[in-house]
């Protein structure tokens, strides 16, 4: 079970380095804002991880919270992306 | 048994996120990226979050298993949103489609496009919102 954690969380620090390649390369402001919401989803994949490696289960805690807050601050950016003001 | 499923689904839930991962660096567009990474890394990350639940079942650990559920809800729920979010804003602010995209509902919707494909006026309003829905002073 813990060489197979290993190597989950291998495969993950690997999609999160192509999604922080896509952040600092990104042409545009929305290439970068779709980056940083894969970013934020895969950080919950890593709680998940963090919960089967230490048998723990505050880390869903974490997990929940990070899901939800990440979907706030990604719709701020796609409000301040189009141009408009968050009361409309 | 069941750690044998869960780990089988938390395997297959990594290869769809490093599929997802591969597609946001790979495709051509926004769009395009938004649509490959979102859908892929939604299903992957639920996946995962499944496996954790059959894990947290077969240890016999509620608090985990019953976290996991309902962290899989949330992010199924939000992550189509804040895409769809993000890719709408994208549209309005001006970013082109890839030359090699063939249509564009949206734009014909709004009326930017004429249905042949060649934007309306290109040169005078980059972003396609009409005039009352400027952002107030």
């Amino acid at each position: 079970m813990s060489l197979f954690l290993a190597i989950v969380a291998a495969g993950l620090v690997l999609g999160s380095f192509l999604c922080l390649y896509r952040i600092g390369r990104g042409p545009t402001a929305p290439d970068r804002t779709v980056a940083i919401d894969i970013l934020g989803t895969l950080v919950v994949g890593f709680c998940c991880l963090l919960a089967l490696w230490t048998g723990q289960d505050f880390y869903m805690n974490i997990a929940i919270a990070w899901a939800l807050l990440s979907f706030i601050g990604t719709i701020a950016l796609a409000k301040y992306l189009e141009g408009r003001y968050y009361d409309d | 048994m069941i750690e044998l499923i869960a780990q089988v689904i938390i395997g297959v839930g990594l290869a769809f996120d490093l599929f997802g991962c591969i597609g946001l660096v790979r495709l051509p567009d926004v769009y395009n990226r938004v649509q490959a990474a979102t859908k892929c890394v939604t299903l992957g990350t639920c996946m995962i979050l499944v496996g954790t639940f059959l894990h947290a079942v077969g240890v016999g650990d509620g608090a985990m298993g019953s976290k996991a559920l309902l962290c899989a809800l949330f992010v199924l729920l939000t992550s189509p949103v804040a895409a769809h979010a993000i890719a709408r804003g994208a549209y309005r602010s001006g970013v082109r489609l890839w030359e090699g995209s063939v249509v564009d509902r949206y734009g014909e919707a709004l009326g930017a496009i004429h249905p042949k494909g060649e934007r309306a006026e290109p040169a005078e309003s980059p972003r396609p919102v009409a005039a009352s829905e400027e952002p107030k002073p």
